[in-house]
């Protein structure tokens, strides 16, 4: 059965094939296909494909790049930020200890200088004080002298002529008067 | 009885011979003599003409971030670039990338073809287009290591390894046998055996299952059998075409880097 098979077959198939023996229009035409696919792939489309990858290499080491360098400026920046921080934040307590020591002496220069007007007022109202008891001291005493001398003269009924001998009697009298009065007063 | 299963059989040829693999051409129809213009041919045109479209059409306009098209083209050679070429031969494997990568694309769809569905044969399984591979990675490499180490330094350098004087009678000529007579023969053998023998096998389970159906209606459920191990096998193919191809690719790029090697 089977030889019979294989005699059909071979009468249909003329010439009978070794697997192993290239045949040779074969060889020609896969040539001839390979060479056409070599140059297209390897002029048209690798070339290229290694041109994108170099492209794209550098695109992404020129972001990491970029990246890095913003990074660093940002970062300058941040140091730059704190150090003006700090610094603002010294100024600040500085400027804070200042205005209190300046208000301290300010508090301490309002209080001596009201001290001082409080002072001054009460010696100038002492001084005024003084004076008007002075002057009232004084125009107490022509009156009282006159008053007594008129109450005197009333007295007497007599006007005294002579003044100046009756103004020395006055004066005497009221001298005596406030010698026992200030001894008085004093004591 | 016998003599109606032979008819059957004869229908349904079992077992699958050599013959099997030259269909008659297409142009002109039906010739047994002509090879110019068969079913191989025409799909080794169709793989050419495929691949160049393919890649065309999805690098026609690259860019810096790929569209999906872009990014499988580009993922096919940023495969061979950097896990076969760079890989073995360090640097210099930029400069070999797009050859390997057209070697490994060619015969990856050449031999694809083995389970399309009506192809369902690959122009590999005729040794014509695997020996032209063959022969182009043994020229490639023997010129590469004439032009890194200085002509016939290459020879000197490729044959002669650092070991005693004695044993040079004996390891020289395994040197020159395997490295120069031995390599293109393997290659092509290796490739052109495995995509054979997978249609093959295919064939023998397709047809086995139809001649045990013609020989006896009772062997249906065997028929079955066999063709479900078909579907299985379509799957163990495309494995071992997928394999072949990076092998092929491996072993070019593995003589160059011999070539290219400074010590031995």
């Amino acid at each position: 059965m089977i030889t019979e098979v294989l005699t059909i077959a071979a009468e249909e198939g003329a010439t009978e094939h070794n697997p192993i023996i290239p045949l040779w229009q074969e060889i020609v035409v896969g040539t001839i296909a390979f060479v056409i696919l070599c140059a297209v792939l390897m002029k048209f489309v690798f070339p290229m494909m290694e041109k994108t990858f170099a492209a794209r290499v550098d695109a992404i080491e020129g972001g990491i790049k970029r990246a890095e360098t913003a990074q660093a400026e940002a970062n300058q920046l941040l140091e730059q930020y704190k150090a003006q921080l700090a610094e603002a934040r010294t100024e600040a307590a500085r400027i804070r200890d200042e205005a209190r020591a300046d208000a301290e002496g300010i508090r301490q220069d309002i209080l001596a200088k009201a001290r001082e007007e409080s002072d001054r007022i009460i010696g100038a109202g002492q001084e005024q004080l003084t004076t008007q008891r002075e002057s009232i001291v004084r125009e107490l005493r022509s009156e009282i002298g006159t008053l007594a001398v008129d109450l005197a003269g009333r007295i007497v009924g007599e006007a005294l002529a002579d003044e100046a001998r009756s103004r020395g009697t006055v004066d005497r009298f009221i001298n005596e008067l406030g010698a026992t009065g200030s001894a008085g007063g004093r004591r | 009885m016998i003599g109606q299963s032979l008819v059957l059989a004869s229908e349904v040829p079992f077992p699958p011979s050599v013959e099997d693999f030259y269909l008659p051409s297409i142009v002109p129809w039906n010739a047994h003599d002509s090879y110019w213009f068969t079913k191989i041919t025409a799909l080794l045109w169709v793989s050419v003409a495929a691949i160049i479209i393919f890649f065309l059409v999805s690098y026609r306009k690259p860019q810096l971030v790929p569209t999906k098209k872009q990014w499988l083209a580009e993922s096919i050679y940023g495969f061979v670039r950097n896990n076969i070429a760079v890989d073995m031969l360090g640097k210099r494997g930029v400069n070999f990338a797009p050859y390997l990568t057209t070697l490994f694309v060619f015969i990856l769809v050449m031999n694809f073809w083995a389970i399309v569905p009506l192809a369902q044969i690959s122009p590999n399984s005729h040794i014509a287009f695997p020996a032209i591979l063959a022969v182009i990675s043994y020229v490639m490499f023997i010129y590469i290591g004439m032009k890194h180490h200085g002509g016939l330094k290459y020879f000197k350098h490729a044959l002669i390894p650092p070991a005693p004087w004695f044993i040079l009678p004996l390891l020289i000529p395994i040197e020159f046998f395997s490295t120069f007579l031995v390599r293109p023969f393997s290659l092509a053998v290796r490739l052109f055996a495995n995509m054979f023998a997978g249609h093959m096998l295919l064939l023998v389970f397709t047809l086995g299952g139809f001649a045990m159906l013609n020989a006896n209606i009772w062997f249906a459920p065997f028929s079955l059998v066999s063709w479900v191990m078909t579907i299985a096998l379509t799957f163990l193919e495309f494995l071992v075409i997928c394999l072949q191809a990076y092998v092929f690719t491996v072993l070019t790029a593995s003589y160059v880097q011999g070539a290219l090697a400074d010590e031995h």
